[in-house]
């Protein structure tokens, strides 16, 4: 975090009070957006709103960099009695990267909802876009279980509104699957969480943490840990538990695409990562069972499996969706270690795959907008006419594939740096692997996209400027970071620092 | 006040930036005004910037690289007379090329001497990879320029070549500055009579991979194909942009890292020597001029390898000298070349009833290459000749001096009596397009001003005073002037007693077996002989393995593909399940605890 040590980003009496302005203020701008007069003006709210809690993103990152923890208690009432924000450097990762991604999102759909989106809709559709902005912020600044449960369902809520509702009707299948599959996540966390209030009586997670610490063995407990820690996994999309995902990216409109590919089972993760850090720790046994032998193999087993899967698809957007669950193997395999080499690389190679994902689906969606194509073999040859927006999607694709100077590059090297270090020598044969399938799969994407004469003579133009700019931005973005990567690393291991994770070496 | 500050910045920008600047925007650039302020702004951009310069030895240095030290902008005076003759060479073939709108070909030049430049104003490795590489796809631009069968085939060849020697380069200079801590020139090499050359350590890990790098863009013997292969397949424009700046380029890097280092010293005598004799025999005038810049250079690399303040200067000198006159040449080449469609030695001839303008400036230039007193360079030639005039070195000293008669012959007899006079080939072409002309007559002035008056171009050199006190002591004596006199005499004589006895070889069209033979005929032969192999070997393993093969993969797609066993599409249901038994594995995980 030493980057924004002497960041001031705003003056001090706004910065006090960055954290619940983080949140409300995209959801003050979701119901102005609601009640905007035009689509024009919604998409300035959404574009208003975002920026805002990037902003207010930065403020708090510059306050966790001197500080160590912002706790901010809502109208005063200190925890257990009231709610508190609690935001520490791995909330501030996330929320950097959740309202960044929403800023380039939202500059995004400005062009694409149009195409994408029924004409009375597109107002809501950007209403709902900042309510999940507004509840995902929420997840990573609140410091209170009960709490962090709301925030997850109104982050939901709005997702499952903003998949259906598109132009393809294979979305409303999809959407439904995912409200069934994510409130059965949802009910098991909350089920989870009121088992660890009836054995600890307290919602706050520090406190929680705390008292949990003083109480020793505990059925209740335990059967607290495995509802969490199942609901949230499904969040997450953890493997086998992903069959909701790949129709759920495919299928929406391009903004979910770019949005939820970036953060949605993100956030999960992260809320996985500080129930399993903060509150319960890796020191009690059946955290540590679990990391070892449930955790780790079915992120191996995502790993390999989906990337296999992912070679296979004809559908170019469930491929990228494929990999995602992949890629959540990966960062899972990180997590798993309990080590802040392992925990930091999980959470470096997150940070690089919201960046690669939104990207990837970037470049589709502002493609979609001039070839009604979703099938791989409709891109053929389209690198040719669309040289601009292609570009950016080889770049993308080549992080994503780990190729050197780029980002994906160094975190996959990460993670095997702290697989040798784990002396976890099968996960190491595990990455090596998957990252062969992921060459095939990235190589048949930029294969069909280059070298294959187009199927048509319909003309695929290139991405309006709208969609150019961001686009190229995260693609920049992956190219910096594959030679400069010292902010991402720097977050991160901060982060696995904030969960009480010391890197090897250090003093206990 | 802003206006100051700006010119502040300005000034300690590199000028190669300058020039890569006006590249980009020569791709933009539609009709003449705007070409010109490309073509000829870029270049008097970069002179101000020159001009401007901060102080000798002054290092920018940004942090910037994965936390290594780069210095994107060290002049000092090794540097400066590099960057001058860039700026001359960006220049004229700005002017040069104004008859024919080619944006590509604009922006390739431009681009490939704002690399160059920036190159020779790097203080550190990196940076000087970063640019080498650049000056290399620039090129490969230019010889793809000429759009013929060949013209590709010598492009591929050339590209090949140019990468390789990158490779070696990055390879070294990674290898070398790892061990040596450090990438800055300021740390690597100490300064020697105040001019930091000669900084890098032969036997250090990566040293010789630099030299073979550097070497192969010097063309050094056995690696010089590329440089005749390429120069006669580009564009009339792209011979005159290649020839200024490679090889001037890898004699730079030469003096800044291995001055001093004896082996240059014979690997120079030797290039030299050896290509007057495929120059003689060659018939294509532009693969003769290819060849005499190889020999050229071999008098600079071996003036570098001598190492002393008078070789060093010498070899600056006559690089920048050397971009002038090779530039008039194949300037003049150029314009044949356009007018007619050829080069070749036996098709042309008797040209200047109808180019006089063209043949008086080839004269000029060839006057000076076989460094006739009072051309270019005979001022600076004279230099290294001076300083290899040692007794320790006197082998040396006689093979340059053969070859500064071969040089006559070639290039300065040779081209233009075959282009210009010889017998009569009929050709009635036009004079070339006045831009031509001008820039031809440019090169010429400079020619002159260099060989008549070389103060003001000394004054540049790195090591100034001794410079000075040579054109004071050495260089008009009636000694030095009678050796240079009686060698272009009898040169002149061997010429034409080989023409009486029709000995000389040139007029025969042929195709010289030079070492090229062995990577252009022996290189596909054999892979060719082992890719039959290979095929054998193919189809033996394609029937061995096929049928695993292909039981593995649609086996793979069975359980993979999209309604594959494990990614059909699961119902609600399934997933319902699923998530019970995993929630139920880790319930019984989580109470099984111990603890």
């Amino acid at each position: 975090m030493n980057a924004f040590i002497d960041f001031y980003a705003a003056p001090p009496g706004l910065t006090a009070h960055a954290a619940p302005l983080l949140v409300i203020g995209p959801l003050i701008a979701a119901c102005a957006a609601a009640l905007s007069p035009s689509t024009r003006s919604a998409w300035m709210i959404s574009v208003g709103g975002t920026i805002f809690a990037f902003w207010m993103a930065l403020c708090l990152a510059g306050e966790v960099a001197r500080n160590g923890v912002v706790n901010y208690y809502m109208g005063g009432f200190a925890p257990p009695l009231g709610i508190a924000f609690r935001i520490d450097a791995l909330g501030v990762m996330f929320a950097l990267l959740i309202s960044g991604i929403g800023v380039m999102a939202a500059l995004f759909s400005g062009h694409t909802l149009e195409a994408e989106i029924m004409k009375g809709k597109r107002r809501l559709y950007q209403s709902g876009f900042l309510l999940c902005v507004a509840g995902l912020l929420g997840l990573s600044a609140t410091g209170d279980a009960f709490n962090a449960f709301v925030f997850l369902e109104v982050s939901s809520i709005g997702t499952y509104a903003l998949i259906g509702v598109g132009v393809d009707r294979r979305a409303l299948p999809a959407a439904f699957n995912y409200l069934v599959m994510g409130t059965i996540g949802a009910t098991f966390f909350v089920i989870g969480v009121g088992f660890l209030y009836a054995a600890t009586g307290t919602l706050n997670m520090a406190d929680m943490s705390g008292r949990l610490a003083t109480l020793g063995d505990s059925r209740v407990v335990e059967a607290g840990f495995a509802f969490i820690v199942i609901g949230l996994g499904l969040k997450a999309a953890m493997f086998p538990l992903h069959g909701w995902l790949p129709a759920a990216y495919a299928y929406a409109p391009s903004l979910m695409g770019v949005f939820l590919s970036a953060t949605a089972t993100k956030a999960a993760l992260y809320l996985m990562a500080r129930f399993l850090f903060t509150v319960f720790g890796p020191h009690l046994d059946f955290v540590g069972l679990f990391l070892t032998w449930v955790m780790a193999p079915v992120a191996g087993a995502a790993a390999i499996i989906c990337s296999a899967q992912a070679i296979f698809q004809t559908d170019i957007r469930r491929i990228l969706a494929f990999s995602s669950v992949a890629q959540v193997g990966y960062i899972m395999l990180g997590v798993s270690m309990a080590s802040a080499e392992g925990v930091s690389a999980g959470l470096f190679h997150l940070f690089n795959q919201a960046l690669i994902k939104s990207a990837l689906f970037m470049a589709l969606g502002g493609l979609a907008f001039n070839i009604k194509a979703t099938k791989l073999s409709d891109f053929s040859g389209v690198g040719r006419t669309a040289p601009w927006t292609m570009t950016a999607f080889a770049i993308g694709t080549f992080s994503l594939a780990g190729v050197p100077l780029t980002a994906g590059f160094l975190s996959k090297w990460r993670l095997i740096e702290a697989a040798f270090a784990a002396h976890w020598l099968w996960a190491v044969g595990v990455i090596a692997v998957s990252s062969l399938l992921g060459l095939i799969y990235a190589g048949r994407m930029l294969e069909t996209i280059f070298f294959r004469a187009p199927v048509s003579e319909e003309r695929a133009g290139e991405a309006r400027f709208g969609v150019l700019v961001p686009l190229w931005i995260l693609a920049a973005a992956s190219v910096w970071y594959g030679l400069d990567a010292s902010l991402p690393v720097d977050l991160s291991t901060a982060a696995a620092q904030a969960l009480g994770l010391a890197p090897a070496g250090a003093a206990p | 006040m802003t206006v100051d500050r700006l010119l502040d910045i300005a000034v300690t920008i590199n000028p190669g930036f300058y020039l890569i600047a006006a590249a980009v925007w020569a791709v933009f650039a539609r009709g003449p005004g705007s070409r010109g302020v490309a073509l000829l702004g870029g270049p008097a951009l970069a002179l101000l910037a020159l001009l401007y310069a901060p102080a000798s030895g002054t290092e920018i240095t940004r942090s910037f690289f994965l936390g290594f030290n780069m210095s994107l902008y060290r002049p000092d005076s090794l540097s400066m007379i590099f960057g001058f003759g860039f700026v001359l060479a960006a220049a004229l073939s700005g002017v040069y090329s104004l008859h024919r709108e080619d944006r590509m070909q604009d922006s390739a030049g431009l681009l490939y001497a704002g690399a160059a430049m920036a190159a020779v104003f790097a203080g550190d490795l990196i940076s000087l990879v970063v640019f080498w590489e650049l000056t290399a796809v620039a090129s490969v631009a230019l010889v793809f320029a000429r759009q013929t069968k060949q013209g590709q085939m010598a492009g591929m060849r050339y590209l090949l070549i140019q990468l390789l020697s990158g490779l070696l380069l990055m390879a070294g200079v990674v290898l070398y500055g790892l061990d040596a801590g450090s990438f800055l020139f300021a740390d690597l090499g100490q300064l020697h009579r105040g001019v930091l050359i000669g900084m890098l350590d032969i036997h250090a890990p990566g040293g010789l991979l630099i030299l073979a790098g550097v070497g192969i863009k010097a063309a050094f013997p056995t690696f010089h194909n590329w440089l005749t292969d390429a120069y006669p397949n580009t564009t009339e424009t792209g011979a005159v942009v290649m020839s200024a700046y490679t090889t001037t380029l890898a004699v730079y890097v030469l003096a800044r890292c291995f001055a001093g280092l004896d082996w240059l010293v014979w690997i120079g005598a030797a290039m030299t020597v050896y290509p007057v004799f495929f120059a003689v025999m060659e018939n294509d005038l532009r693969r003769v001029l290819a060849y005499s810049t190889n020999n050229q250079i071999g008098f600079m690399v071996c003036a570098v390898g001598i190492g002393t303040p008078l070789a060093i200067d010498g070899a600056a000198a006559h690089a920048v000298a050397h971009i002038v006159f090779k530039g008039l040449l194949f300037m003049a080449m150029g314009a044949v070349f356009m007018r007619t469609g050829t080069t070749k030695a036996s098709e042309l001839g008797g040209l200047h009833r109808t180019m006089p303008w063209t043949t008086l400036f080839c004269l000029i230039g060839a006057m000076s290459i076989s460094a006739l007193p009072l051309f270019a360079g005979f001022s600076t030639k004279s230099m290294i000749m001076t300083a290899a005039h040692t007794p320790a070195m006197f082998a040396v000293w006689l093979m340059l001096l053969f070859a500064s008669a071969g040089v006559l012959e070639h290039s300065g007899i040779k081209i233009p009596y075959f282009a210009f006079f010889s017998h009569d080939s009929g050709k009635r072409p036009k004079e070339a397009p006045f831009t031509m002309l001008l820039a031809m007559g440019l090169a010429s002035a400079l020619c002159l001003a260099i060989g008549i008056a070389p103060g003001w171009f000394f004054e540049l050199l790195p090591y100034r005073s001794v410079a000075m006190a040579f054109l004071a002591q050495d260089l008009f004596t009636a000694d030095h002037l009678l050796v240079q006199m009686q060698l272009l005499a009898f040169a002149v004589l061997a010429f034409v007693l080989l023409k009486r006895l029709k000995l000389y070889p040139t007029e025969q069209p042929g195709v010289i077996l030079d070492i090229e033979w062995l990577w252009r005929k022996a290189a596909p032969a054999i892979t060719g002989v082992l890719g039959r192999l290979a095929g054998r070997l193919g189809v033996w393993a394609d029937k061995a393995f096929g049928r695993a093969g292909a039981g593995l993969i649609s086996g793979s797609g069975q359980i993979f593909a999209p309604d594959g066993v494990v990614a059909r599409h699961l119902p609600l249901a399934g997933a319902a399940i699923w998530t019970v038994a995993l929630l139920s594995f880790v319930l019984i995980l989580a109470m099984s605890s111990p603890g």
